[in-house]
């Protein structure tokens, strides 16, 4: 089963490399990464969606936490969040199917961010399912380009509120003991 | 405050207790070596870097300090991989200081340089590559915490060399803070209860104890928890030394060459208390055979290792010291006659014993011998290969920090140099070093530096020509077709060990074999003795690949 991890990690150069390297090597499979900074500019969020039954996350929540740059490492797969992944896709547009290109974008709530003489490229946000599903919608068209960011998470309500608070317990650093 | 970054990291190296430096310089770390210079700190000039690391690890396990260690940039660094791995392996508190070339020649492929904290990512407990001199006295502080608290392990700091020339203003943090970085030492309280519970309502408990005891300093607390309950207590590897193997609870070693009866016990008892342990694959044989009857409790401080490799009915973070003394008041004495009776039988029946094979020289007895001579209170320590698995089967420990081995990674070429760091560590104890012919060519230049600081270490050196682990091996998996085993062009060792100025002694027979180890426990020289064995020598028991922990091969006579 699929697994949404949410890491807060310190913002400083090579703990990428750490996480990155944590999940080579321990053979786990990772679904997608991303990264970026948080409210608080010493900290980055990592929103990793990985591959694996119970034991396995498991042992990647707890081989994460062992990595002294990271600072909090919370499985929210079975919180109530909001997922989000961005996807540009470059897409043939002939005039004549242009029209029904433009129904779908409509449909999905997407948007158009760059027209050539025979392209669109499509911008489109949304939770996996979404992304997947205008992916194939657009796909008879011919799909010349994409980029997908992977996801990002928030927790519902009041709870996420972790950054300032709940950092230096003894409860936060130890979670998934 | 006017000093370089190199002299605020000896100034931190002294307010740390570092007494003893062990190093080998080059260019990139030479303002590193000017600081020292002018500090009380001893350093150990090694023949290899390699060397240095494991001396820092025999160090730190013969003290309970945290070792330390210098090398240079690029091929000063990647000698010292081995080393950190096998530190890191066996959650040694190691703290290994790199120079590298200067920041602004940083990812130029410049002359010596090397990304070694790329390379010790995966090897080291944490690493630092310091771009800012401002940050250089916390690091240190931090690597000295990371290193001893928690699990210890390696920590490693790539020092560039204009970073330790710079002014440094910053003064040392009197305390360290690290957000993501909080170990739990305190077991959960309702876990500890259920703990007692288990073990008061078991019938056959076995304690299980590994490094994780001896690194906490939990020896005495075990001991109370062992009599209180009468329950056996067997130890991993690395767990020799927690439990005094004279006592009548004492188990010995488990596992793929553990003693039987000890093997035996773990497959029968009802509950296994795990401490300090981490079932690696070493010890628990086929993972869906181990202790089938047991309900396995299973106590370490670092959460990763509970459930990653058994399952466990009753988990518990916390470091073992912390945790047996809250553990200890809620437990009442307990008489427990059939399984004390049940594990004599055991070992009556499963003895352990060596057979009739081999050459006039054994070497079980021959560590027998040397248990009995120092009563097994000298520190043992070992390289890698049947030599090991006989030190730790015959020779007898009973106290804490005296075997010191390289478990986990099994690095042959360990002992030697560990020895040189036990006996600076420990100049009052005698330091016996049980070797082989093949392990002690890959670290015996250090000769030169027991030499050096007349350190009167004895070596045990059984000589069987081969690399006779690995050819039994071959023997038992590999159709006994022996490749790549047989050394032609040993040197003589005893002429060797007197080429350094050294003492050799040479043992070909038996009745040759006390006086040898009588002069050398006698001469308070560094003594070299050459056991002649045969090749043919078996360690046993031995539990084939795929098989149970009761399912061992044993010595047919
Ligand atoms: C650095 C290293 N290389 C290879 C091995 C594989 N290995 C394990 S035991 C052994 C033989 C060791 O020979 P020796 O030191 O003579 O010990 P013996 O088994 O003969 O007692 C070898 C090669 C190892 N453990 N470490
Ligand atoms: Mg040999």
């Amino acid at each position: 089963m699929k697994h949404t991890l949410a890491v807060l990690v310190e913002n400083r150069p090579g703990v990428l490399t750490r996480v990155a390297g944590l999940f080579a090597r321990r053979g786990y499979n990772i679904e997608s990464l991303a990264v970026g900074p948080t409210e608080n500019p010493s900290i980055s969020r990592m929103t990793i969606v990985v591959e694996g039954d119970e034991r396995t996350i498991e042992q990647v929540c707890k081989q994460l936490n062992k990595l002294i740059d990271v600072i909090k490492v919370s499985d929210i797969t079975e919180d109530p969040h909001v997922g989000r992944e961005l996807v540009l896709i470059k897409v043939n547009a002939e005039p004549q199917v242009r029209g029904e290109i433009m129904q779908i974008v409509e449909i999905f709530r997407a948007r158009i961010v760059d027209v050539s003489r025979d392209t669109l490229i499509i911008e489109a946000t949304g939770d996996e399912d979404k992304i997947n599903a205008i992916e194939s919608a657009l796909r008879p068209f011919g799909i010349r380009e994409m980029a997908r960011t992977g996801k990002i998470a928030l927790v519902r309500g009041a709870r996420g509120k972790v950054l300032e608070a709940g950092l230096n317990s003894q409860e936060t650093a130890t979670q998934t003991g | 405050m006017a000093r370089t970054g190199a002299q605020a990291v000896i100034e931190v190296l002294l307010q740390e207790g570092v007494e003893i430096v062990f190093g080998y310089p080059g260019g990139a770390v030479l303002p590193l070596y000017h600081a020292l210079a002018d500090s009380p700190i001893k350093h150990i000039l090694v023949r290899h870097e390699q060397s240095a690391v494991h001396a820092a690890s025999g160090y730190a396990r013969a003290s309970g300090k945290v070792g330390v260690c210098f090398a240079t940039s690029g091929p000063g660094a990647t000698n010292l991989v081995t080393g950190i791995a096998t530190a890191y392996m066996d959650s040694i508190p190691v703290v290994v200081i790199t120079g590298q070339v200067p920041t602004s020649m940083v990812g130029t492929d410049a002359f010596q340089e090397v990304d070694v904290t790329g390379i010790t990512m995966p090897i080291t407990k944490h690493n630092y590559l310091v771009k800012d001199v401002a940050e250089l006295p916390r690091i240190v502080k931090e690597a000295f915490y990371i290193a001893r608290t928690g699990r210890p392990g390696p920590v490693l700091i790539d020092l560039p060399r204009d970073v330790a020339l710079s002014l440094c203003e910053e003064p040392i943090p009197s305390k360290v803070e690290i957000r993501g970085y909080k170990p739990t030492y305190k077991g959960h309280p309702g876990q500890i209860r259920a703990l007692a519970d288990l073990l008061l309502k078991s019938e056959r408990p076995i304690i299980f104890v590994g490094g994780g005891v001896i690194a906490s300093g939990a020896e005495d607390l075990l001991l109370k928890v062992a009599e209180t309950l009468q329950a056996p207590v067997a130890t991993t590897l690395p767990g020799l030394g927690a439990f005094p193997e004279d006592h009548p609870l004492s188990l010995g070693m488990v596992g793929l060459h553990g003693k039987p009866y000890a093997n035996h016990a773990v497959m029968e008892c009802d509950v296994l208390f795990g401490i300090g342990v981490r079932f690696d694959d070493r010890v628990t044989g086929a993972l869906e055979k181990f202790a089938p009857q047991a309900k396995i409790a299973h106590v370490d401080i670092d959460p990763a290792e509970i459930g990653k490799n058994v399952r466990v009915d009753l988990p518990l973070v916390g470091d073992a010291r912390t945790v047996l003394a809250d553990l200890l008041p809620l437990l009442k004495p307990v008489k427990r006659e059939a399984w004390l009776k049940r594990i004599k039988q055991l070992q009556e029946e499963f003895p352990l014993t060596y057979g009739r094979g081999g050459g006039d020289v054994r070497p079980q007895w021959v560590i027998q011998r040397l248990g009995e001579m120092t009563r097994g209170r000298a520190i043992i320590t070992t390289d890698v290969g049947q030599h090991q698995m006989w030190a730790a089967l015959y020779y007898g420990f009973t106290r804490p920090r005296t075997f010191i081995s390289s478990c986990g990674l099994g690095t042959m070429g360990y002992g030697f140099p560990a020895a040189i760091g036990a006996k600076l560590a420990r100049p009052e104890e005698m330091v016996w070093v049980i070797t082989g012919d093949g392990s002690f060519q890959m670290g015996m230049a250090e000769l030169g530096t027991a030499m050096e600081h007349e350190l009167p270490i004895k070596i045990l050196l059984f000589n069987n020509q081969s690399l006779a682990m690995v050819r039994q091996l071959q023997h038992f998996y590999y159709e006994a077709k022996y490749t790549a085993v047989h050394f032609h062009g040993n040197p003589d060792f005893v002429r060797l060990a007197e080429a350094y100025g050294a003492v050799g002694l040479r043992v070909t027979r038996q009745e040759e074999v006390i006086p040898a180890l009588k002069e050398a426990m006698d001469n308070g020289r560094l003594t070299l003795i050459e056991c002649l064995i045969s090749e043919e020598e078996m360690v046993y028991p031995m539990v084939p690949v795929g098989a149970a922990l009761n399912e061992m091969i044993l010595p047919q006579d």
